[in-house]
């Protein structure tokens, strides 16, 4: 049985159907991916997931357990951790004081344990944010902040960590680490379950992906499978047009490209690109 | 591209608190074309929208509508003299009615009667709606909604944000249908996409961002190349 | 027997009444739902215009209805239009803190006009149609004046449906709820819909107070408490509904008339009439549906900084030291100031723990004074364990209001805290079993470890004593766990909950503390007194206790000690409140900039003068800390309050790093809402 089972999950806003029974799992030891464009309801699943969206149907179990109706903390307190697409760091205290929050709720007797400086510095050190330690957390690039959140998250030793674009705002080399980071996160017996929009990264670290379009999961497997799936081609090119006649070469082409083109396939970039690293991308 | 631009983006520069979204944007848009602009995620499309828009002040650089740079004026000025902006998500208001939407995009000069009748010949199923709120409509209907402002303003410039976001294919190739409509009536169109091909087929040009500039523009076809790259590889 | 002739005597009054306030609530709803912004002074502004009504009509006898239609009609209007342009703008974006202490500062600042212009004298409004006869049903009896008043109750409803649902700007203004930024997109002016809604707010504000000032009387007070029925009403349409807000309004008036037609006259049931209203606000609070977290952006406030731990004991130690000479120095009488200045400062206390730290407005701070005033008088053990049981009572009494209303936050919790102090005060305070038969009861001077404390003198000290060890432990509590968990809280709700924090107990224990730092400040109180009575504690002081705690400074010690000595200045001392009111006003605009308020002002400008000319001073003068100031005492209240400022000020902490962030930074949060 599945650590996390997401079953038939509907969530509607109004007329609008955010999640539309969605159905996916997560492993422990595995790093599960969940993509798809934009509004797919990527984030909402999570909200659902975590306890801060009532799902309008559907179940939530975890650890074999129905937890659709648990509050938030009690959640976590049974091992579900996350962090946010928008940051939900601390901002008034310090990176430190925001992993040392985590480990105090984390230990339950607030204020009677005292945190060991050591734990908190030594899970700064594990996400590589050690430098930023006595910021403020209102004060540090967004791809820290995210970081701070794993971090924040991984004070209270969760059994499935919830990650919502975790890369964005890392550059090129930091993603490679923090990718190291997940596999090794998963290695301790962890479950994973990403949203991203890095392909570079999913393709590299994800033991099974799950691609959502219109808030239902339209393909599951590994990284190769998902990516010959037409059907997740067609949501990420948008509307497929592959017999389209009004700018047939680009489109004819492309649509060949595209199968071809799929970041883990290398290929040489044709046209000079500005390299994104470094790069705000909030 | 001869006579002045509808649009033209000189050098923007723009960010959030600290962070730098825009590093030096440029863009022109012809009078009459369709501008494609496509880009990944945090490319900084939306804040050039609302730069754009008059929704956000740019640190540096300069915007020029039609000729006239537009530094400082507030988004409902230009609303009133014909920039038409969808913002990404769900332009419309929840709370009220189809009719009462439809009504407010009076003020962009075209009399609520006129407004509704070209609103409802184009979209019938909002006529069957009129009396509902728009919160409780579905996505694709809302996006309707959304699109009768620019249907019915006959704007100079017309701008839309995402207009395919989270919404299923027929739909979103209806509404490009009315896109290229509008296109047809001489307004020149920025067509703000993440996913390329449904703005590609109706765009006389396209442009590609990503880490807050403009790294690429042309004829559809050529940027079509770069944006394999940027889309799929980047951020896809 | 069913007595319809009595029925119908008390369900015109009630349906008279129900017209006023069903007036008066939707012009705040109608100004809340369009900027987001709640006034509580429309009571006040509405008692402002009654006596501007009296002035045009009365004192200058101008025609009673040309009166009427200048003040609804043109004063008014403008008042509102003039609020939202240079007031009110942009407030409703800000927290929801920084909006209620504006419109409780216009609050304070509509009883100050008043009273500043209309000095105190017996003045009546007639009703209209004074000279008419009733008209005759049956029994009952209907006045022209309260005829008027229903229809013009219709004719507002009528009015303003047909504004909201058959106009091109009636729309913007619903749309503005909605979203102001897509309606800038459409064309529309927020500001603009924003200024209509503030005129026509506060023309229904003029005019339910007009309509009800011939029977409420032309008072300061009673036409703006009067409001609290608005809100109620208010709340049952959540804020948004202009028909549920007029059935309330209705359903107010006449559950309130039907309460003393019906309850028995004596016993706790004859008060209940007195609190329909607020026990209405309560229930309707209670029953708020759950608020979505709040899932956005990074967001940090910069507090004020923390003092070391030096610093502070040296402040701590100063003030003492300043205390006890002015013990010597002072008369009887300025003692006795001396010491209701630092019971407020304390009251203040348990505000930065609230408010400060925790981000919880609670209007009901006085009321946990009194209650701590009472057990301590009640119990008569004037020593320790009297003062500490005491503040436990209260502590419990603040638990049991923050269970109940554990899921609201921001302005819904600050209203529903109101409506449980007026509660409080109407049917405990004013109850000849609390405070006694003229609301006089007698404590006594507590003594301290057998020490005697009897002089007034010493007893300030003490009160001052407990204020630092108070002030000291609150720094300890933000050093520590609690303190990180608190702005954890503040910050982001939404993240402490996925980090395992059930926060409802948390909330529950801050408000228990808050309330028993208030109880202690209150036994302290009684014994400074000696005698006490139900109107030390009115609900209603909880109101400019607020504004002054924020604008001298919510988030520091040393905010609570100026606002502590402000606001006493403010009630002792009518000469100088015009200066305080300066003060406020500008303490006010500063907000904006820094939501630390004055407090924080000064520590940056003694951290200037102390990196100027501190280390030269400290080359000249290495004489005691307090060596050089007893000269400089001058034996007023207010000089002294001065230089507690700059005892506490100068020596600013110097261990916060200039320029740490911008105020509130804002993470571009503008790319895709859900993924």
């Amino acid at each position: 049985m599945s650590l996390l089972e997401v079953d038939h999950v509907v969530v509607q806003f109004g007329g609008v159907t955010a999640v539309n029974e969605a159905c996916f799992t997560a492993e422990e030891g595995r790093v599960t991916g969940l993509i798809g464009p934009n509004g797919a309801g990527k984030t909402t699943c999570f909200n659902v997931i975590s306890g801060l969206q009532k799902p309008t149907r559907g179940k939530v179990r975890f650890d074999g357990r129905n937890v659709s109706s648990m509050p938030v903390h009690r959640r976590s307190k049974r091992g579900i951790g996350r962090t946010f697409q928008r940051l939900e760091a601390f901002g008034s205290l310090t990176v430190r004081e925001n992993v040392r929050v985590a480990h105090d709720i984390a230990q339950g007797v607030l204020g009677l344990v005292r945190p060991s400086k050591g734990d908190v510095d030594a899970l700064l050190e594990r996400v590589g944010i050690t430098a930023y330690a006595d910021e403020r957390a209102d004060s540090i690039p967004t791809g820290t902040a995210r970081l701070l959140e794993l971090a924040r998250c991984l004070a209270g030793d969760p059994k499935l960590l919830l990650l919502d674009e975790p890369s964005s705002g890392l550059d090129e080399t930091e993603t490679d680490v923090f990718g190291d980071l997940l596999k090794e996160l998963a290695a301790e017996g962890r479950a994973i379950l990403m949203v991203e929009h890095d392909m570079d990264l999913v393709m590299s670290v994800c033991d099974e992906i799950h691609v959502l379009d219109f808030g239902s999961v339209i393909a599951s497997g590994g990284p190769q499978l998902v990516r010959n799936d037409p059907a997740v081609q067609k949501a990420y090119l948008g509307y497929s047009d592959l017999d389209d006649d009004v700018h047939h070469g680009a489109s004819g082409s492309s649509a060949e490209q595209t199968h071809v083109d799929l970041p883990a396939v290398e290929q040489t970039q044709q046209v000079p690109m500005v390299p994104t690293s470094g790069e705000a991308r909030p | 591209m001869s006579g002045v631009p509808i649009l033209e983006v000189c050098d923007v520069h723009a960010a959030y608190g600290r962070i730098e979204v825009l590093r030096g944007v440029d863009l022109t848009i012809p009078k009459g074309a369709v501008m494609a602009l496509l880009g990944p995620n945090g490319a900084g499309k939306s804040t050039l929208t609302k730069i754009i828009s008059g929704q956000k002040k740019p640190t540096s650089g300069d915007v020029h509508l039609g000729g006239v740079n537009v530094h400082g004026a507030g988004a409902e000025d230009l609303a009133r003299v014909g920039l038409c902006t969808i913002p990404e998500g769900r332009s419309v208001f929840p709370n009220l009615t189809v009719e009462e939407n439809l009504q407010l995009m009076s003020y962009a000069g075209v009399s609520a009667e006129a407004v509704k009748e070209t609103a409802f010949a184009y979209f019938p199923r909002l006529s069957e709606r009129r009396h509902q709120l728009a919160g409780t409509m579905s996505g694709g209907e809302q996006q309707m909604l959304a699109m009768s402002r620019a249907l019915t303003s006959d704007p100079a410039l017309l701008i839309l944000d995402e207009l395919s976001m989270g919404l299923a294919p027929l739909i979103v190739d209806e509404l490009y249908d009315t896109v290229a409509r509008i296109a047809e009536s001489g307004v020149s169109i920025l067509c703000i996409e993440q996913f390329a091909r449904t703005a590609l087929r109706v765009s006389d040009y396209a442009a590609v961002m990503t880490g807050g500039r403009v790294v690429a523009t042309g004829e559809p076809e050529e940027v079509m190349e770069t944006m394999s790259d940027v889309i799929l590889g980047g951020a896809a | 027997m069913f007595d319809l002739g009595k029925f119908l005597a008390f369900t015109i009054p009630g349906l008279f009444s129900g017209a006023a306030y069903a007036i008066a609530a939707s012009g705040l709803v109608l100004t809340y739902s369009t900027t987001r912004v709640f006034n509580i002074a429309h009571g006040a502004f509405g008692m402002v215009f009654s006596f501007f009504f009296w002035d045009f009509s009365v004192r200058q006898g101008i025609n009673e209805w040309l009166s009427l239609a200048l003040v609804v009609l043109v004063v008014a209007p403008a008042v509102g239009w003039a609020i939202q342009r240079f007031i009110a703008r942009g407030l409703g974006e800000g927290p929801v803190s920084v909006s209620l202490v504006v419109t409780v500062g216009l609050l304070v600042g509509c009883i100050g006009f008043a009273t500043q212009v209309y000095k105190p004298e017996a003045r009546t409004v007639p009703p209209f149609f004074a000279d008419s006869k009733p008209i005759e049903i049956g029994e009952a009896s209907v006045t022209y004046h309260q005829l008027i008043t229903i229809l013009a109750s219709v004719a507002v409803a009528a009015g303003l449906y047909v504004l909201l649902n058959r106009t091109r700007i009636g729309t913007a203004m619903r749309a503005s709820v909605d979203n102001p930024d897509l309606l800038k997109l459409f064309g529309g002016k927020p500001d603009q819909v924003a200024a209509l809604a503030w005129a026509i707010g506060m023309s229904l504000a003029a005019l339910g107070g007009i309509l009800l000032v011939s029977v409420v009387g032309l008072d300061y007070y009673a036409l703006t408490l009067l409001v609290v029925n608005a809100y109620a009403a208010a709340m049952l349409g959540r804020l948004k509904s202009l028909p549920l807000t007029f059935a309330g309004g209705m359903g107010l008036g006449l559950l309130s008339s039907y309460a003393v037609g019906y309850l028995p006259t004596d016993g706790v049931l004859s008060k209940v009439g007195g609190i329909v209203p607020a026990l209405f606000l309560f229930v309707v609070m209670i029953a708020m549906p759950q608020a979505q977290l709040r899932i956005g952006q990074v967001k940090g406030m910069v507090s004020a900084p923390l003092p070391s731990f030096e610093k502070a004991a040296g402040s701590g130690l100063g003030l003492l030291v300043l205390t006890a000479l002015l013990a010597g120095a002072f008369s009887e009488a300025n003692l006795l100031l001396v010491g209701t200045a630092a019971t407020y400062a304390m009251v203040m206390l348990s505000l930065v723990l609230l408010t400060g730290y925790g981000g919880h407005v609670s209007l009901a701070q006085f009321t946990f004074a009194g209650v701590g005033a009472l057990a301590y008088a009640k119990l008569d053990q004037p020593n320790l364990v009297g003062l500490v049981l005491a503040g436990l009572v209260a502590a419990g009494v603040g638990a049991l209001v923050a269970l109940p209303v554990l899921r609201l936050t921001g302005l819904y919790l600050a209203l529903a805290t109101l409506a449980f102090a007026n509660i409080m005060d109407k049917l405990v305070f004013q109850d000849e079993r609390a405070f006694g038969f003229n609301g006089a009861l007698t404590a006594e001077r507590l003594s301290l470890l057998g020490l005697d404390i009897s002089t007034t003198g010493k007893y300030v000290v003490v009160m001052v004593l407990f204020f630092v060890v108070m002030g000291w432990g609150l720094l300890a509590l933000r050093r520590g766990s609690l303190g990180r968990i608190l702005i954890a809280m503040r910050d982001s709700p939404a993240a402490c909950g996925t980090l395992g924090l059930d926060m409802r107990w948390f909330r529950v224990g801050l408000f228990a503390m808050s309330a028993g730092i208030a109880g202690v400040a209150g036994g302290l109180f009684a014994g400074l007194r000696g005698t006490i009575g139900a109107s030390d504690f009115q609900f209603f002081n909880s109101l400019p206790l607020l504004l002054l705690a924020v604008v001298f400074g919510v988030t520091s010690v040393s905010g609570a000690l100026l606002g502590g000595v402000g606001l006493m200045l403010l009630n002792n001392n009518p000469d100088l409140a015009p200066i305080i009111f300066v003060i406020i006003g500008f303490g006010a605009v500063l907000l904006a900039k820094d939501p630390n308020g004055l407090a924080n002002q000064l520590f940056r400008v003694g951290r200037l003068l102390a990196d100027r000319f501190g280390p030269r001073i400290m080359a000249s003068l290495p004489a005691l800390p307090s060596s050089g100031r007893a000269d400089g005492l001058d034996p007023t209240a207010g000089s002294a309050s001065r230089d507690d400022d700059s005892l506490v000020d100068v020596t600013g902490d110097t261990s916060a790093a200039p320029g740490r962030g911008p105020d509130v930074e804002e993470v571009a949060t503008h790319v895709a809402p859900r993924g």
